[in-house]
């Protein structure tokens, strides 16, 4: 028999149980489990990023936690950014205005990774984000459009 | 990639641990996971259980002693880098840490889990094997203490029982004006390093009192550049003593593989221990 | 007042869905008893397989089928087509879905399980026994073809696959009045695909209904749909191929997969959908991928660095099978002589099998490679007479006045490769300024003062793109006034969505919000070809602006009836037609649609066919070329060997631009491919053909924290062979960047007289160099 455990997640503010078998990954369960495949898994070993949710705020590989891991904690995805009437996180508006993505399979991961690293970092360097989203691989822009959509966006965020 | 079945377990002290450790022969202890749960997605590893050290009370934070550090296990790398004390009395540790991976896997990575894993390559170990941390691990019969030197038994194995746990790190404080100097080589930011150096000096009155150097990467264990350091104590902090420390790290034996040669492995032990000892001469109150 | 798109930097519509997790990728689908599926892939590179035994794999709780080789019975035993024939194939090898007897790579099919989960049927695939009996193998494409060396496949007579040649002026006359003839020998390599998406397909056939469906992550649906078709031996009629979202593809995801064939057969034989998501260890071992070209070539030059001629022979790196027909090698020749004119080429490839995973194109398939080896020669005349770089390339460019220039090379498929338009030199000019390269030599001893050292590197390409036969598009107004767009056309990220808007809108006087884009679905559009080699712009650009421009033309004319109106006087703004100068005049697109498709018993107006639709091919003519130059600027650390690269400028001409920012993004893109070609990729094998890269530790791909900003500027020369000028950009930045960053890094290491002559450069092997040179001129 498979070894399960009944958990309770809030996932994006609402609360979620369920039974999960215990080697699911978090990201598994979200996708699959939740229907929310925002989260994309990438290389399921940690070095992608594609996969990277915030998990009691911080944000964390969810390739590398398990579901069960996750019992009685808060996680946000890539679905959780935007406010419930539609309107963008500055960090979605300025992806799009500068181009930061092209085939968009990174993106859930780098807005993740990047509301939380600008909320601990409100005014980085080009060189602070760059190292930053060091941790998430982006195979079609170059990371240049990434890079300033962060920088825009940290400067929206710090005005607003 | 996904993981074999195991059975999971969540103990909530290390009592709790231990006894599970005792209780099942094919176990896998799960830290904060950042080495682990790769290999079980890529089933390098197949344990029948495991043992997740998440919920146990008591074995995350950091105490400062007065003349140490007691770092509990389970203590997030992110939280080392962000504690007031391991800033100010070993700051070292924050600044190696920047090369630990990215800052999404430093949320979860532990410093025990680090020091379990013990990848050659990998920063946490360098640091221990250069302030002789000691390791405090519980067993079923109590604790005892381990001195980093002794820990590392083989290539990536601590010498750690079945069913002992690593609860506790102790590092010990270096003067309040010592300098120190963490240079690696890696080809991206967060690999792990080709090579890793630590160095930590104290200077007194513009000679060197105490010298330790620790080079990660080069064999299965980190070296502690022995010669080199005795010869350091005593001569001035300046460039003909960090090359003569240089040329005896160029010497060190040092491990080949598919991707990299022995002899560039020793070639940048030597770059890099001079750059190290520079660092750490540059930073330390008296070098003037 | 007329809203212009081309040319503007529309934000694009992909994007809103991509940045709220509202993509739809192959893996977010599901259906109603949709099973998963993993494959067992061949652990070692040689092997006879002797026996296959699911038993114990098929006994496990949570499995419902494994399948084998025979498992798919007599009608489903043969192997893979070859998607593209040629006459220089010796020996056509293609797979079977699953080996039957033999297997010649480490990744090859050879069972699959069909479980309740993809972790179910993960654990089930350690449980089939299967007895090989290991063959010697054949990795090293340079020994690959002596006597005596382990044949890649039991039944070939070499290892050679085939040979071509690109041959054209006289080489003889070219070397015999040289006054310098130079030689230069070099390995290239340019690593995987590596899209963050992997592949992933799910079959669902319904043979009372809609027939058989694939979803794929892939970048040519009509290729696969025709493959399947051919292989089954049925009609496309009865077979769908959607490529949903994809996660970005840069070739390996062109081509045919055996995967696509083996969940389509267990689909149709369980009866029930079927889905396979490739995983990060699978994509290295069985995504094409694009590795060893060995090249040693000759130059003939004057004293003055005109290049008069070269020759010389390459050892190209097949892989075991042939899934991509000779693409790679032809690709390879094409782009010599690159930006220059020089008389005379005599270049062979021998193409080798080896007993790795099949080589394909990636980002730029061989042009990298024929760029590179070009660039590295001018490098070597450059360094071998003492004249700058720059100076060797400005005396051998092709010349605007020398346009359309016919260079003897033959493009794919046979036609002749003619550069169409551009001004190379003014390019590199362009690209020079951006550098700021003539205050280089300054930046260089200041730095060499503080003991750093800094070196520049150019490089200048050309890229045939576009190339056709065509991508059509579909343009229908809706009684909505909403407008149906519809492409065969793949996207895998390149915002095909926000140009083909663009293109329509500008014609139709529509919004690109109401415009309903649909592409790469084959119920959708009846032919398409594929997103291949920077050829979309440049096929479906013309035939989207010049299918709304029909539209346009149908509607104003049956407006100009209805309104009673000149259609000289006829505007159309907002999806509305409104009479100049008598404001109350107007009809909508949508009224004007239902007069085309009216209700029954209703008829067409006299002299109008049914429907506000047209649907047009029209594309290019021939080749658009593109082209570029690139300046790099490094910084090299003799103490580790370790390559920053500081700065890198762009001068690139793709002609016409539809979406400025979007060319840009493909720009800095392809330079970043290019560096991580140049720096860091590299699929490792040992001798006995076991992949060593196996995971994002050891398999290097370019980071944000070690690329640099690339500056970009443009020229837009038009292309003379479609309607809208445009030229092809997806694959310009990738092209000439290995050249750019190997010639910096010897700039840099100049002292120590470096002369590199592989790709990826490692800070290992540069240290050798370095210590090598040292020593050398110690003595």
């Amino acid at each position: 028999m498979a070894d399960t455990r009944d958990i309770e997640v809030t996932v994006n503010g609402k609360s979620h149980t369920a039974n999960v078998e215990t080697r699911t990954s978090l990201g598994d369960f979200l996708r699959h489990g939740l229907g929310l495949t925002g989260t994309h898994m990438g290389c399921e070993h940690g070095v992608c990023g594609a996969c990277t949710v915030m998990v009691d705020g911080e944000a964390v590989r969810s390739c590398l936690m398990l579901a069960v891991q996750a019992n009685g904690q808060e996680v946000t995805t890539v679905e959780g950014l935007a406010d419930e009437d539609g309107t963008l996180h500055p960090l979605q508006e300025a992806f799009w205005k500068h181009h930061g993505l092209q085939c968009g399979f990174c993106t859930p991961g780098m807005l993740t990774s990047l509301a939380a690293f600008l909320r601990d970092n409100p005014d980085p360097s080009e060189r602070e984000v760059r190292e930053a989203i060091s941790g998430n691989i982006c195979r079609c822009t170059g990371y240049q459009g990434i890079v300033d959509a962060a920088l825009d966006a940290a400067k929206t965020m710090q005005g607003s | 990639m996904k993981p074999a079945p195991f059975t999971y377990h969540d103990p909530a002290t290390p009592e709790e641990a231990v006894a599970l450790l005792a209780e099942h022969e094919d176990a896998k202890v799960l830290a904060g996971g950042q080495s682990l749960m790769p290999m079980l997605n890529m089933r390098f590893v197949v344990p029948d259980h495991v043992i997740d050290l998440n919920g146990v009370a008591g074995i995350s934070g950091v105490t400062d002693t007065g003349s140490a550090l007691e770092i509990g296990a389970m203590t997030r790398q992110r939280d080392l880098m962000r504690d007031a004390a391991v800033v100010a009395k070993t700051p070292i540790i924050p600044e190696a840490l920047e090369n630990v991976g990215h800052f999404q896997t430093r949320n979860r990575g532990t410093i025990g889990g680090s020091l379990c894993h013990l990848d050659p390559s990998a920063e946490l170990p360098c640091l221990m094997a250069a302030y002789d941390g000691v390791l405090t691990a519980h067993g079923p019969d109590g604790a005892r203490d381990i001195p980093f030197a002794e820990w590392p038994l083989a290539y990536m194995i601590p010498t750690l029982g079945p069913d002992e746990l690593l609860t506790k790190i102790t590092v010990p404080y270096w003067g309040a004006d010592h300098g120190y100097g963490f240079v690696e080589f890696a080809r991206r930011h967060g690999d792990f390093a080709m090579i890793a150096v630590a160095a930590l000096l104290e200077v007194e009155g513009g000679t060197i009192s105490r010298a330790a150097i620790s080079i990660g990467g080069a064999d299965v264990r980190p070296l502690r550049l022995t010669e080199a350091e005795t010869a350091l104590v005593g001569a001035a902090p300046n460039a003909e003593a960090f090359k003569a420390s240089a040329e005896i790290a160029r010497g060190i034996d040092a491990m080949s593989d598919a991707y990299v040669s022995s002899a560039y492995r020793q070639r940048l032990a030597a770059t890099l221990v001079e750059r190290a000892l520079v660092q750490a001469a540059e930073r330390a109150s008296g070098s003037a | 007042m007329v809203v212009r798109y081309l040319g503007a930097e529309v934000q694009r519509m992909e994007d809103p869905r991509l940045l709220t997790g509202h993509g739809r990728y192959v893996d977010d689908i599901t259906m109603a008893g949709m099973l998963e599926a993993a494959f067992l892939r061949a652990p070692l590179a040689h092997a006879k397989i002797r026996s296959i035994d699911t038993s114990r794999a098929e006994a496990l709780e949570g499995v419902h089928r494994v399948f084998t080789h025979a498992d798919f019975g007599e009608k489903y035993s043969h192997r893979m087509n070859q998607l593209y024939p040629a006459p220089v194939i010796e020996q056509n090898k293609t797979q079977y879905p699953l080996a039957k007897d033999e297997v010649c790579f480490v990744g090859e099919t050879v069972a699959v399980v069909v479980a309740d989960s993809r972790a179910i049927a993960e654990d089930a695939l350690a449980l089939i026994d299967v007895d090989y009996e290991a063959l010697p193998a054949v990795v090293d494409i340079r020994t690959a073809l002596e006597d005596g060396a382990p044949l890649a496949h039991a039944d070939a007579t070499s290892n050679l696959m085939g040979k071509m040649r690109s041959k054209f002026g006289d080489i003889e006359d070219a070397f015999g009045k040289a006054d310098h003839v130079f030689s230069a020998g070099f390995m290239q390599h340019r690593g995987g695909c590596h899209s963050m998406e992997t592949r992933g397909v799910i079959a669902k056939d319904d043979p009372w209904g809609d027939g058989l469906t694939l979803w794929t992550s892939a970048q040519s649906p009509y290729l696969i749909r025709r493959a399947l078709a051919t292989w089954l031996g049925e009609s496309e009629e009865r077979i769908r191929v959607v490529a949903p979202d994809v996660g970005g593809g840069f070739g390996p995801k062109a081509g045919f997969y055996p995967e696509e064939i083996a969940i389509c057969l267990v689909a149709r034989l369980m009866e029930t959908p079927v889905k396979w998501i490739e995983d990060r260890r699978e994509h290295f071992v069985s995504t094409t991928t694009q590795r060893d070209q060995y090249w040693d070539l000759e130059v003939a030059c004057t004293s003055e660095g005109k290049i008069l001629g070269l020759r010389g022979n390459i050892t190209h790196e097949n892989g075991a099978y042939i899934p991509y027909g000779i693409l790679l090698p032809n690709s390879s020749l094409t782009p010599l002589p690159g930006a220059y004119s020089i008389a005379a080429i005599d270049v062979g490839v021998d193409i080798v099998f080896t007993n790795t995973i099949a080589n394909s194109p990636v980002r730029g398939a061989g042009r990298p490679c024929g760029i590179y080896a070009v660039e590295r020669m001018i490098q070597l005349v450059s360094r071998k007479l003492g004249i700058d770089p720059a100076e060797v390339r400005r005396r051998n460019y092709v010349r605007p006045d020398q346009m359309p220039y016919e260079t003897g090379a033959t493009l794919r498929g046979g036609a002749k490769c003619v550069y169409d338009s551009g001004d190379y030199e003014a390019l590199l000019e362009k690209a020079l300024e951006l550098s700021d390269y003539n205050s280089f030599k300054e930046r260089q001893a200041t730095a060499r003062a503080e003991g750093r050292y800094l070196g520049i590197g150019v490089s200048s390409c050309i890229e045939d793109t576009g190339m056709g036969p065509y991508e059509g598009t579909t343009v229908r107004v809706e009684s909505s006034g909403k407008v149906a767009v519809r492409t065969g056309a793949a996207s895998q990220g390149q915002g095909h969505h926000t140009m083909i808007a663009m293109l329509v809108a500008e014609n139709l006087g529509v919004s690109p919000e109401d415009i309903m884009f649909e592409s790469a679905d084959t119920s959708k559009f009846p032919h398409g070809v594929g997103t291949i080699g920077s050829r979309v712009a440049a096929n479906v650009g013309p035939s989207a602006f010049d299918a709304a421009k029909k539209v346009r033309e149908k509607a104003l004319k049956l407006a100009a009836e209805v309104l009673e109106a000149s259609e000289a006087d006829l505007d159309i703004e907002d999806g509305v037609v409104r009479v100049n100068g008598a404001p109350d005049l107007s009809i909508t697109l949508g009224e004007l649609a239902i007069q085309l498709s009216p209700a029954s018993a209703l008829r067409v107006p006299a002299g109008f066919d049914p429907l506000l639709e047209a649907t047009s091919y029209d594309g290019s003519s021939g080749s658009p070329i593109a082209c570029g130059s690139n300046v790099a600027e490094v910084e090299v650390d003799p103490g580790t060997g370790e390559v920053k690269v500081l700065r890198y400028s762009v001068a690139h001409d793709c002609g016409v631009m539809i979406n400025p920012m979007i060319v840009h993004g493909q720009i800095v893109g392809g330079v970043v491919h290019g560096i991580g070609n140049a720096l860091f990729e590299r699929m490792i094998y040992d001798d006995q053909g076991q992949p060593l890269t196996m995971n994002y530790g050891e398999y290097l791909l370019p980071l944000a924290s070690e690329m640099p900003r690339v500056d970009v500027t443009h020229m837009e020369t038009p292309s003379p062979l479609n309607s809208l000028g445009v030229k092809g950009a997806g694959e310009g930045g990738t092209i000439p960047a290995a050249a750019a960053i190997v010639a910096a890094i010897e700039n840099a290491l100049e002292e120590f007289s470096v002369e590199i002559d592989y790709y990826p450069v490692d800070p290992q092997y540069l240290t050798e160099l370095i210590d090598k040179g040292a020593a050398q001129a110690a003595e």
